[in-house]
């Protein structure tokens, strides 16, 4: 019977409502929703689900629990695996993960994994988290280098170790690119502080406003009393394209418009006292996540028409397909297979106009993905006087640059053994975006956990 | 938290405060050319703030704030005794700080604060220190004593002639050249437009001029790119990259439009909110 139960719709606030509000997009299941949703899962007895997902959850146990109304069990079972399941039930590109794996989604679709265990974990918090236990201090201190993702996952298995923990953050609040990046929308800012707010309890302490690399250095914590640090830096250091006209009035990487909207809540100028500046024509470059969201953010600031344009065609836009759909239903417009040469600005040296050329899908190349060729003499121009540019991020070297004997790639990300994240200097691991380039939440909270693992086994030998 | 533990007023049309403020962590690591970014309160912006003077050994900074807006008007309305809720630091490169020979420090304007603790570190570096330093007129003209204090020779401009030269600082650069003085290299620190002349001034020279520039910052820490500046043909971010460049190389004009981008907005923020500065210790 279950296949033919068709998987429960997510509700959502109406589009042409939201288009204007930063109120959350995604309402959540209430508990009957999430039941019956729960209910289609044919708790599998070898789950392909849990394959896909990074950290393994294990899925079905925790859907089992939800059948059973038991929704505390289901976040406990969860929060065996996962650190910030409210951040990644939200933010997972899911369809790619857990529920590509999923046995139902072969004829049909699959369970709603992301939306379930979202609902744990808000039912979790509306009830008040219960704080971890905690083993008996270690006598040993760990330096954890920001708190993203990454840093938090790893310091909270770390104090449940009985270390001491200290996280250095380089902005004025904790949660990387969950509060400076994500807009409240998508991720409203109380959930991830909520996520946060048990490490303290915990023992962890959380230093913000500590650039590492100026105000202290990797080398420095160690020799300092700390036993181990972990690098957790992310990739925040925003692409370019390049082109004439970047550095116009009204050009913007993702970064600064999105950290002006959400960080520092431009959103509520004036009585928060960022601007963040928006014009009626809005044209945002690259397709992901990122991009998604300035896009939508555009919208939310009053701009009249925004356009995503992209280089390649639908099929390889990067960003989760809910984005996807939801910047489509909200008004957003794509410029597929088309890419910006340059920028015009006028006399006061704010953005005009932008040029741009279509391209066309040629052969397949050696991945057997079919790669963009321009169209020769295919120009044309586009009136505009917003544009943001989001086609990602690379490391941000003041960590790195400044650390004496760690290993980086050619990308200048750190080099770490695979197993332990441990890099070239002993006792010194990392993970997260700095290691892999951009990637997603839950591999960065993979990362934190693991190299969590890691410290906890050096720490061990170290004696 | 961040206590300020003195305030004094250099000037009040406009209004220019001097705040000494508790940072220790800041105060044991900075180096003169650096800054700090500064948060009033939750709603405030993320201001950025050369390093004026610090004292280690007290754990303080100290900062000099020009009022030119609705945040600036803020900070500088603030009393001994309250606090800052972040002061993040130190930020940017410190400055190249060596025997070059003989240097000329200018400061124009509120740029005489930053410009300060450049110059006593290349005076203690056994440079011969000459100093410049401007405003629209005398009562205006910050930091005399201290910049008197540390620099072999000392010329003064104002643009109205209140005091010194009348005229620019470039006026007062001219001046030292014309006395045959060999001139090693300059640090120039102020208005943009004056950092612009003093370079166009000593490019077709060959003396090499740093400037310390100012654009629009938010995080500082190299993640938005919101402070890039074309140098030479490369776009840099002034918060990781500088705040000090060759002023032979920095593309000024577009430097300049750069900061106008929120005026509208700057202007919306300022109504909010009546300025109170100017009471308070003198
Ligand atoms: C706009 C946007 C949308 C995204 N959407 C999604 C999504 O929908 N789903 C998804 O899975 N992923 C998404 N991602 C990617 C995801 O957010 C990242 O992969 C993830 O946050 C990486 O975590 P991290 O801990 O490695 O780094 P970050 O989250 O980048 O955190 C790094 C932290 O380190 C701090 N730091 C940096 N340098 C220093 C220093 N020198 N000293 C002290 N602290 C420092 C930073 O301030 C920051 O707080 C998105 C990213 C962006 C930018
Ligand atoms: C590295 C650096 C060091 C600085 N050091 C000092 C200092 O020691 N003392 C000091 O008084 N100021 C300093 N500034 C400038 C100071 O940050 C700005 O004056 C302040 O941000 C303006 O905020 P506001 O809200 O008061 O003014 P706004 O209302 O935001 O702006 C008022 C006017 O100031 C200009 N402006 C806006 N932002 C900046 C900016 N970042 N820099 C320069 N002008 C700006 C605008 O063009 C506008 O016309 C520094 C800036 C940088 C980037
Ligand atoms: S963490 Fe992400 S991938 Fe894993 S089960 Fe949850 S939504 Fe799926
Ligand atoms: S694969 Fe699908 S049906 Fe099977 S256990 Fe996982 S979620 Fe349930
Ligand atoms: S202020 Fe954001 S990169 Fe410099």
């Amino acid at each position: 019977m279950a296949l033919k139960v068709p998987r429960h719709e997510m509700p959502c606030q109406d589009p042409k409502e939201r288009a204007h509000n930063f109120n959350e997009v995604a309402l959540g299941y209430a508990s009957e929703t999430a039941i019956e949703e729960a209910q289609r899962c044919l708790q599998c007895k070898n789950p392909k689900c849990v394959q896909g997902c990074p950290v393994n959850i294990s899925i079905p146990e925790f859907i089992q629990k939800i059948t059973e109304e038991d929704f505390e069990g289901a976040a406990a079972i969860i929060k065996q695996s996962s650190s910030l399941p409210a951040v990644c039930g939200r933010v997972c590109p899911q369809e790619s993960q857990c529920e590509a794996k999923c046995i139902l989604g072969i004829k049909g679709e699959s369970v709603a994994i992301g939306r379930l265990e979202r609902f744990v974990a808000d039912y979790e918090i509306s009830k008040g988290c219960k704080i971890p236990e905690v083993a008996p201090p270690s006598g040993k201190k760990v330096a954890i280098i920001g708190a993203g993702p990454a840093g938090l996952a790893c310091a909270g298995d770390l104090a449940k170790a009985g270390h001491k923990v200290t996280i250095f953050e380089a902005l004025h609040v904790a949660g990387g690119v969950l509060m400076y990046g994500i807009p409240e929308f998508r991720l409203p800012k109380d959930i991830v502080q909520n996520e946060i707010c048990n490490l303290e309890p915990m023992g962890v302490e959380i230093l913000v406003n500590q650039v590492v690399g100026k105000v202290t250095s990797v080398h420095e914590l160690l020799q300092n009393g700390y036993d181990a640090v972990f690098i957790g830096t992310g990739a925040g250091l925003p692409n370019f394209l390049g082109i004439p006209g970047e550095n116009l009035n009204g050009v913007y990487s993702a970064n600064e418009f999105l950290t002006r909207t959400n960080l520092m809540k431009g959103y509520r100028f004036p009585e928060y006292k960022t601007p963040v500046k928006v014009g009626k024509k809005v044209v945002v470059f690259g397709a992901g996540n990122v991009a998604m969201d300035a896009a939508r953010t555009a919208l939310r600031l009053g701009a009249e028409e925004v356009s995503i344009v992209y280089r390649r065609s639908r099929a390889e836009m990067p960003a989760r397909h809910e984005e996807l759909e939801h910047a489509e239903e909200e008004g957003v417009k794509f410029q597929l297979l088309t890419n910006p040469v340059s920028i015009q600005g006028d006399e006061k040296g704010a953005v005009k106009s932008l040029t741009c050329l279509r391209y066309e899908l040629g052969e397949p190349d050696a991945s057997g993905r079919r790669s963009p060729v321009p169209i020769p003499g295919s120009e044309f121009d586009i009136e505009v006087d917003t544009v943001v540019v989001a086609i990602g991020q690379g490391p941000n070297p003041l960590v790195t640059q400044s650390t004496e004997g760690l290993e980086l790639n050619k990308w200048g990300n750190i080099v770490v053994n695979e197993e332990t994240l441990e890099t070239s200097i002993p006792g010194v691991f990392a993970g997260g975006d700095i290691v892999t380039g951009a990637a997603t939440v839950i591999l960065a909270m993979g990362a934190g956990k693991k190299a969590a693992a890691g410290i906890n086994a050096y720490l061990k030998n170290k004696g | 938290m961040y206590r300020v533990v003195k305030r004094r007023q250099l000037a009040s049309a406009p209004c220019i405060v001097l705040l000494e403020v508790e940072a220790p962590a800041v105060a044991a690591k900075v180096e003169p050319g650096q800054f700090v970014i500064v948060r009033m309160d939750e709603q405030s912006e993320r201001i950025p703030l050369t390093v004026m003077d610090f004292d280690r050994e007290k754990g303080t900074i100290t900062i000099v704030i020009q009022d030119v807006g609705y945040s600036s008007a803020m900070i500088n309305s603030m009393e001994e005794g309250s606090y800052f809720l972040d002061f993040v630091g130190p930020l940017g490169v410190p400055s190249e700080i060596e025997n070059h020979g003989t240097v000329v420090c200018i400061g124009g304007g509120l740029g005489v604060a930053p410009v300060y603790p450049i110059a006593r570190a290349l005076k203690e570096a056994g440079n011969k220190l000459i100093s410049v330093i401007g405003a629209r007129s005398a009562d205006i003209l910050i930091l005399e004593e201290e910049m008197a204090a540390i620099s072999d020779e000392l010329v003064i401009a104002t643009d109205d002639g209140s005091k010194g030269i009348k005229g620019f600082v470039t006026n007062g650069l001219e001046q030292i050249l014309a006395q045959g003085t060999k001139i090693d290299a300059i640090w120039a620190i102020g208005p943009v437009v004056m950092m612009r002349s003093v370079a166009n001034f000593t490019r077709p020279l060959g003396i090499k001029t740093i400037v310390s520039m100012n654009p629009i910052m938010v995080d500082g820490t190299g993640m938005c790119g919101a402070c890039r500046l074309t140098v030479g043909d490369e776009t840099k971010f002034a918060c990781v990259d500088g705040p000090e460049f060759d002023g032979h190389l920095v593309d000024f004009d577009l430097a300049m439009k750069r900061l106008s981008f929120y005026k509208d907005e700057e202007e919306r923020a300022k109504i909010s909110k009546d300025c109170d500065c100017g009471k308070g210790a003198q």
